[in-house]
C-alpha cells in the first residue's frame, strides 16, 4: 500500500496543478491564491510521498522484505505479457529515497525560485509529473514499465526545458533534448526485442532466473550470429547512454539548461540523468555475463569522465560548468558499473544526488541574487552578501571534489579503488582517466567559486545593489541537502560497500564469483587511496593560482593554445558535427523526397502523366472529329477493311 | 444466428437516416439545422447500438459472430452475408463511433448544401460498416468501392481550391487496382464456385493463381493503405477535403487497405504471402522513412499529417507480414490508434483552421498565449501520435516492432527509425504553431476551443488514454482470431510443403 503512496501521490498533486492551471483568475489576488494551492498540493504531495517512502525504505533495505505489488495487466499477446507493477528491492528503495528527497526539496524550493514567475501551477504541475514518471522508471519489475518510465521522464524532461517556450533557445534545447533521447531509447526498444526473443518474457525476476542458463546462448540478429547477452547489453546500454549523457549522447544536456535552475537540480543532475546507471544497476544479473558490454560500459563511463571534465574547465556559464560537471560524475557511476561495482555505482548516484543538487541549486541562488545572470565572467566578490549560499557552495564543491569526510570522498574513492582492484587493461583506463578528471573536477569546481564569489565585482552597479540572500523557503531546501552532502558518505558506507553490504542489498544485484574489483577495492596499496585526495588538492592549489593570485594567467594559456582553448570552448565540436550529418541532410532528403520523388517521378508518370497522356490522345481525338461526313464515312471504310483483312489472314492460315 | 440483425440494423440505420434527410423541405436555415440535428441523431444512435457488440460479443472464439444469411442472387450463388469477427468487430466501432465526431465538426465548418453533405456523410457511414461486416465476395466490393462516391462527392463539392484535382486523383489511384481486384474475385469464384468468404477462407488455391490473386488484391489493398509509391493520392486528398473528410479518410477509409490484407491475402493466399513478404518489407520500410522525412519539411499543416499517416500506416503493413501474434495483434492497434490519434489531429487542424482559414504552418506560432486548452489537446494527441508509451499509439507500434525483430531485425530497427522522426516531425510542427511569442496580428484575438469542440476531443482523449493505459479488452478481443488467422496460414503452408514433398 505505502509504495503505492509513494508513486501515485506525486501523481495525484500534478493533476491537481494541472486542473488550477486551466482554472480562470480574476485578478491578481485570485491568482496568487490559485497559485498557493497549486504550490500546497503538490509540495504537500511530495512530503508525504517522501515520508512513505523512508517508511518503504526502512521495512525493504533495512529490514530486507523486498516486494512486488502488482497492479494490473497492462499488455498481453502472445508470448509477451506485461503488468503495471511496483518492484520495491533494496537498490529501489534507494532510488526511491533519493527521488523523493531531492524533488520534495526542490519543489519547496521552486515555490521561492519561481514566485515571480506567471505560471507558477504549470511548473508544479510539471516538477510533480516529472517524479510521478520516475518513481514508474525505478519501481518496474518488467522491462516494458522501465519504458514507460523512461518515455515519460523524457516527456517531463522536455516540457520542463521549454518551460520558458517564449524564448527559441528553450524550445531547441527542449526538441533535442527529447530527439537525442529518442535516439537512446530506438537502442533501448531493440534491446527489449532481443531480450524477449531469447528468454520469451520481458519480466525481470524471470529474465534473472535464467539468464545462467543462457550465458552460452548465440543468436542471429542483423544478419550475423553474436553472443546473445551481450547483444541485449549493447543495446539496452545504448539507451542508458542517452539518458544518461554518455559521451556521443551527451549534446543535449548542456542544452537542457535552458530550462529553470531547479529543474536543472532535480532532473538533470539528481534523478532523470541517472536512470541509466539504475538500468545498468538493475540488469546486473545480465550484464554480469557478458564482459564484452562491461567492457563497454567501463570505456565509455570512463572517457566521458574525462572529456565532460575537459570541456567543464573553461565553460562560463555557471550552469553549464555543472552540467558537466555532471556528465563527468555519470561516467564514473558507469565505469564502477563496468568493473562491476555496481553498488560503488549506485553508492556515487546517491551522494552525487544530495551534493550536486546542493551545488545546482546554490547556483540557483546565485543566478537569483544577481538578477538572473548566469555568466560568470560578470560575477565576482558576491561573497560578502551571500554568506549562507556562500558556505553551501563550498559544502557541495568539497563534497564533489571528494575531500576527506564529505559525500563524495566516501564514494569516489571506492569508485576509483575498484577500478583500480579489477586488474584488468579496461579497469587501469578507468582508474588513470578517473583520477585525472578527479583534478580537473577539484579545478573546475573551485574556479568556479573563486569566479562567482571572490575578487572584484563585475556586475554592474545596479546589479550589485541588488544583490541579496534569498528566502528561507529556498534556503531551507537547501541545508537538508547539505546535511545529505556532509554525511550520507559516512553513513551509508557500510551498507552499500562496506560489512554490512551482502546483507543490505540482498537479491538486488548480482555479482558473479570472479569479478572481485569491489572485493579487492578495500585491499589496495595506500598510494591508490591517497591519491584522490592528492590530486583534488592539487587542482583546488591550481584553481586558487589561476583564479585569485594571477588572474592574467588563464587569458594567456587560452592565447597560447588557441586550438585547444577553441577544441574545448566548443564542447569537442559535437553540435556542429551532428549538425553537418544528420540534421541538415534530414532537412535536404525530405525536400528532395517531396520535390523531386513525388511530384516529379510518382506524380510526373502516374496521374498527372496519365491524365496528360489521356488529354492529349483526347485533343487529337477530337481533331478527328471535323463534322464532314465523308471523312467518316473513309474512316468506316477503313475499318472494314482492317477488319476483313484480319478475319481473312486469321482464317485462311 | 437468432436474435436482433444487428449488423444490417448498424449499417442501414445510416441510410434511413439519410433517407429522412433526402425528404427535408422548407428554407434553407431550416432543412440546414434540421438535416444536422437528423445525421447527428441517426449516428448518436448508432453508435450507442453498436455498444450492443461490444457487450455480447464472445471473445473465445474465431468463428464469426452475429451472422445473418439471406440468399441474394441464388442463380449465381450470390449471398447476402453478413458477420464478424475478432479482426473486423474494433473496425466497426471505430466507424460508428467516428462518425458523429464527424458531424459535430462539421456543424459550423459546413454551410453550403449542408442537407447534401449530411446525406453523403450518412451514406458513406452505410457504406463503411457494411465493408467491416460483409461476408460475401460480392457484397464486399459493393461497398469497398462504393465508399469511393460519397467520399469523391465530399473532396470534390466542399473541398479547397485544388478539390478537382485531388478528387479525380483519389478516384484514378483506387479504380485502378480495384479494376484488378474485381479480376480476381472472378479468377476466385471461377476456382472455388463461391464467393462466400468463409468457404474462400478454407479453399486451397493453387500455388500459381495464388500469386496472381495476391497482386491483384494487393493493387487495390496497396492503393488504400497507402503504400509507397502509390501513396502520392493521400496528401491532396487531405490537403483539399474538408475537416470531417479527412477525419473519416484517416481514420476508416485507410484503414481498408490493411484490413484486406488481413481478411484476405493472408488466409486466402498464404503461400503467395510468404513469397511477397520481402516486398511489403521493402515498401513499408521506404514509407515509413521516406514519408517521415518528407513530413519534416512539409509547410502545409494538413500535408504533414497526411504523410504522417502513410509512415504510421507502414507499420501496419510490416506488423501484418510479420505472421507473428505481437506483429499482427500490433498492426491490428495501430489501425485502431491511428484512427483514433490521427482523426484528433486534422480535427486539430480543423480547428484553427475554422478561426484563420490557413493550414499554412507559417501563419501560425504562440497559439499557447490565447488557447492554452488547444496548447493541450494537441500536445497530447502529439505525444500520442509519437508513441509515447501510456497513449494507444504506443502499444500498436511496440507490438509491431517487437513481432518485426523476432523475424528481421534490420525490418524492425529500419521501421524504428520511423519513431525516431516521427518525435521529430511533430515536435517541430507544434513548436511552430504553439510556441513562441505570439506576433502575428491575425492570432491576437483567436478564441480558445468553445464547448462544441470540447465535447468532440473529450471521447477521443479518453480512448487514447485507455487503449494506452488498459490495452487488454481490446487486445483480448482479437487473441483467438488473430490465433486462428496465423494458425490457417501455417497449416496452408504445411500442406503446400506436403504437397511439393510428395511430388518429389
Amino acid at each position: 500500500m505505502l509504495n503505492i503512496l509513494v508513486v501515485f501521490l506525486p501523481l495525484i498533486g500534478s493533476v491537481l496543478a494541472g486542473i488550477i492551471v486551466f482554472v480562470p483568475a480574476a485578478d491578481k489576488e485570485k491568482q496568487h491564491s490559485l497559485d498557493m494551492l497549486a504550490q500546497w498540493a503538490t509540495c504537500a504531495g511530495l512530503v508525504l510521498s517522501m515520508i512513505c517512502a523512508i517508511v518503504v525504505f526502512k521495512d525493504v533495505a533495512l529490514e530486507g522484505n523486498a516486494r512486488t505489488t502488482e497492479l494490473f495487466t497492462w499488455i498481453d499477446s502472445g508470448a509477451l505479457e506485461a503488468s503495471w507493477a511496483l518492484k520495491v528491492d533494496t537498490l529501489t528503495a534507494v532510488m526511491m529515497i533519493v527521488v523523493t528527497v531531492v524533488s520534495a526539496m526542490v519543489h519547496i524550493y521552486s515555490v521561492g525560485y519561481m514566485h515571480h514567475d506567471p505560471a507558477i501551477p504549470r511548473f508544479m504541475c510539471y516538477l510533480s509529473l516529472f517524479t510521478f514518471f520516475m518513481l514508474m522508471l525505478i519501481t518496474s519489475d518488467n522491462l516494458v514499465q522501465l519504458f514507460f518510465g523512461w518515455e515519460g521522464v523524457g516527456l517531463a524532461s522536455y516540457l520542463l526545458i521549454g518551460f520558458w517556450y517564449n524564448k527559441p533557445t528553450a524550445n531547441a534545447a527542449a526538441i533535442k533534448a527529447f530527439l537525442v533521447n529518442r535516439v537512446g531509447d530506438f537502442s533501448f526498444a531493440l534491446g527489449i526485442f532481443a531480450v524477449f526473443m531469447l528468454f520469451q518474457t520481458v519480466e525481470l525476476d524471470t529474465i534473472f532466473a535464467a539468464a545462467e542458463g543462457k550465458k552460452d546462448a548465440t543468436f542471429v540478429i542483423f544478419g550475423a550470429e553474436v553472443h546473445a547477452l551481450t547483444a541485449c547489453c549493447l543495446l539496452l546500454f545504448v539507451g542508458a547512454m542517452g539518458k544518461s549523457a554518455q559521451l556521443g549522447l551527451h549534446t543535449w544536456l548542456p542544452d537542457a539548461m535552458e530550462g529553470p535552475t531547479p529543474v536543472s537540480a532535480l532532473i538533470h543532475a539528481a534523478t532523470m540523468v541517472t536512470a541509466g546507471v539504475f538500468m545498468v544497476a538493475r540488469l546486473s544479473p545480465i550484464f554480469e555475463f557478458s564482459d564484452t558490454a562491461l567492457t563497454v560500459v567501463t570505456l565509455v563511463g570512463a572517457t566521458t569522465a574525462i572529456f565532460a571534465a575537459t570541456v567543464g574547465c573553461v565553460q562560463n556559464d555557471i550552469k553549464r560548468v555543472i552540467a558537466y560537471s555532471t556528465c563527468s560524475q555519470l561516467g564514473y557511476m558507469f565505469f564502477a558499473c563496468g568493473v562491476s561495482a555496481y553498488s560503488a555505482g549506485v553508492f556515487h548516484l546517491m551522494t552525487h544526488g544530495f551534493f550536486k543538487a546542493l551545488l545546482f541549486l546554490g547556483a540557483g541562488s546565485v543566478i537569483h541574487a544577481m538578477s538572473d545572470e548566469q555568466d560568470m565572467r560578470r560575477m565576482g566578490g558576491i561573497w560578502k552578501h551571500i554568506k549562507v549560499t556562500y558556505a553551501l557552495m563550498w559544502i557541495g564543491s568539497l563534497a564533489l571534489a571528494g575531500v576527506p569526510f564529505f559525500a563524495g570522498f566516501y564514494s569516489k574513492d571506492i569508485v576509483l579503488e575498484a577500478a583500480y582492484a579489477a586488474e584488468t587493461g579496461i579497469g587501469q583506463y578507468a582508474f588513470w582517466l578517473g583520477l585525472l578528471a578527479a583534478f580537473l573536477t577539484a579545478f573546475y569546481s573551485w574556479r568556479l567559486l573563486f569566479m562567482t564569489f571572490h575578487g572584484e565585482p563585475r556586475a554592474d552597479e545596479k546589479t550589485m545593489a541588488h544583490v541579496h540572500e534569498s528566502p528561507k523557503v529556498m534556503i531551507l531546501p537547501l541545508f537538508v541537502l547539505a546535511i545529505g552532502a556532509l554525511f550520507s558518505g559516512y553513513v551509508a558506507y557500510d551498507y552499500f560497500v562496506g560489512a554490512k553490504a551482502a546483507e543490505f542489498w540482498g537479491d538486488a544485484i548480482l555479482i558473479l564469483e570472479h569479478h572481485k574489483a569491489l572485493e579487492n577495492a578495500h585491499h589496495v596499496p595506500t598510494w591508490v587511496k591517497l591519491s584522490p585526495i592528492v590530486v583534488g588538492v592539487l587542482g583546488i592549489g591550481l584553481a586558487y593560482v589561476l583564479y585569485i593570485q594571477r588572474t592574467d594567467i588563464p587569458e594567456k594559456i587560452a592565447e597560447k593554445f588557441q586550438a585547444i582553448y577553441q577544441f574545448l570552448l566548443n564542447k569537442w565540436y559535437f553540435d556542429e558535427l551532428y549538425e553537418f550529418l544528420f540534421v541538415r541532410p534530414s532537412f535536404a532528403l525530405g525536400r528532395g523526397f517531396w520535390k523531386v520523388v513525388d511530384e516529379m517521378i510518382i506524380d510526373g508518370l502516374g496521374p498527372d502523366g496519365i491524365s496528360n497522356t489521356v488529354r492529349l490522345a483526347a485533343k487529337r481525338v477530337a481533331a478527328l472529329q471535323s463534322g464532314y461526313l465523308y471523312h467518316y464515312a473513309f474512316a468506316m471504310l477503313i475499318g472494314v477493311v482492317v477488319i476483313t483483312t484480319w478475319y481473312l489472314v486469321g482464317h485462311s492460315g | 444466428m437468432s436474435g436482433l440483425p444487428i449488423l444490417s440494423l448498424l449499417t442501414f440505420l445510416p441510410l434511413v437516416g439519410a433517407l429522412f434527410i433526402f425528404s427535408i423541405r422548407g428554407d434553407n436555415e431550416t432543412v440546414a439545422l434540421n438535416a444536422r440535428s437528423v445525421a447527428l441523431w441517426t449516428t448518436g444512435i448508432n453508435f450507442f447500438l453498436s455498444l450492443y457488440i461490444w457487450f455480447n460479443f464472445d471473445p473465445s472464439t474465431a468463428d464469426f459472430q452475429f451472422v445473418e444469411k439471406v440468399e441474394w442472387m441464388p442463380v449465381l450463388g450470390l449471398q447476402y452475408h453478413m458477420g464478424i469477427d475478432g479482426i473486423s468487430m474494433l473496425f466497426v466501432l471505430l466507424t460508428t463511433l467516428l462518425s458523429p465526431i464527424c458531424i459535430l465538426a462539421s456543424w459550423e465548418a459546413i454551410q453550403t448544401r449542408v442537407k447534401e453533405y449530411m446525406i453523403s456523410f450518412l451514406i458513406l457511414e452505410t457504406l463503411m460498416v457494411g465493408m467491416f461486416c460483409a461476408l460475401d465476395l460480392m457484397v464486399f466490393y459493393i461497398y469497398f468501392e462504393g465508399v469511393l462516391i460519397p467520399m469523391f462527392l465530399i473532396i470534390g463539392i466542399w473541398g479547397g481550391p485544388r478539390r478537382v484535382y485531388a478528387a479525380f486523383k483519389l478516384f484514378l489511384y483506387t479504380l485502378l487496382g480495384s479494376v484488378l481486384m474485381l479480376l480476381a474475385m472472378f479468377a476466385m469464384y471461377v476456382d472455388a464456385g463461391t464467393t462466400d468468404i468463409v468457404q474462400l477462407m478454407n479453399h486451397n488455391f493453387p500455388a500459381e493463381l495464388q500469386t496472381w490473386l495476391f497482386l491483384a488484391f494487393f493493387a487495390s489493398f496497396a492503393v488504400k493503405v497507402p503504400m509507397w509509391p502509390v501513396h502520392t493520392w493521400l496528401p491532396d486528398a487531405h490537403v483539399e477535403a474538408p475537416t470531417a473528410g479527412s477525419v473519416i479518410l484517416a481514420g476508416v477509409l485507410l484503414k481498408f487497405g490493411g484490413y484486406g490484407f488481413l481478411r484476405f491475402s493472408l488466409p486466402m493466399f498464404p503461400l503467395a504471402t510468404v513469397d511477397f513478404t520481402p516486398m511489403v518489407y521493402t515498401l513499408s520500410i521506404i514509407a515509413v522513412v521516406y514519408t517521415s522525412f518528407v513530413a519534416l519539411v512539409q509547410e502545409d499543416m494538413k500535408k504533414l499529417i497526411a504523410y504522417s499517416s502513410v509512415a504510421h500506416m507502414g507499420f501496419v503493413t510490416i506488423g501484418a507480414f510479420t505472421l507473428t501474434i505481437q506483429g499482427v495483434e500490433g498492426a491490428i492497434y495501430v489501425m485502431l490508434s491511428h484512427g483514433i490519434v490521427s482523426a484528433a489531429l486534422f480535427l486539430i487542424v480543423g480547428v484553427v483552421y475554422d478561426r484563420i482559414h490557413s493550414r499554412d504552418i507559417e501563419v501560425y506560432g504562440g497559439l499557447v498565449h490565447r488557447m492554452p486548452g488547444y496548447a493541450l489537446t494537441f500536445m497530447f494527441f502529439m505525444l500520442a501520435s509519437v508513441g509515447l508509451p501510456g497513449t494507444g499509439g504506443f502499444i500498436g507500434e511496440f507490438l509491431v516492432l517487437l513481432g518485426a525483430f523476432q523475424v528481421n531485425a534490420w525490418v524492425c530497427a529500419l521501421a524504428a527509425l520511423g519513431v525516431i522522426l516521427g518525435a521529430a516531425y511533430m515536435l517541430y510542427l507544434y513548436r511552430r504553431i504553439i510556441f513562441g511569442e505570439l506576433t502575428k496580428d491575425v492570432l491576437k484575438k483567436i478564441a480558445d476551443m468553445s464547448p462544441r469542440e470540447w465535447a468532440v476531443f473529450a471521447p477521443l482523449i479518453i480512448l487514447t488514454l485507455w487503449m494506452g493505459i488498459y490495452p487488454l479488452p481490446f487486445l483480448d478481443i482479437m487473441h483467438v482470431s488473430v490465433e486462428n488467422l496465423l494458425q490457417q496460414v501455417q497449416t496452408a503452408q504445411a500442406a503446400a510443403a506436403n504437397v511439393t514433398l510428395a511430388g518429389r
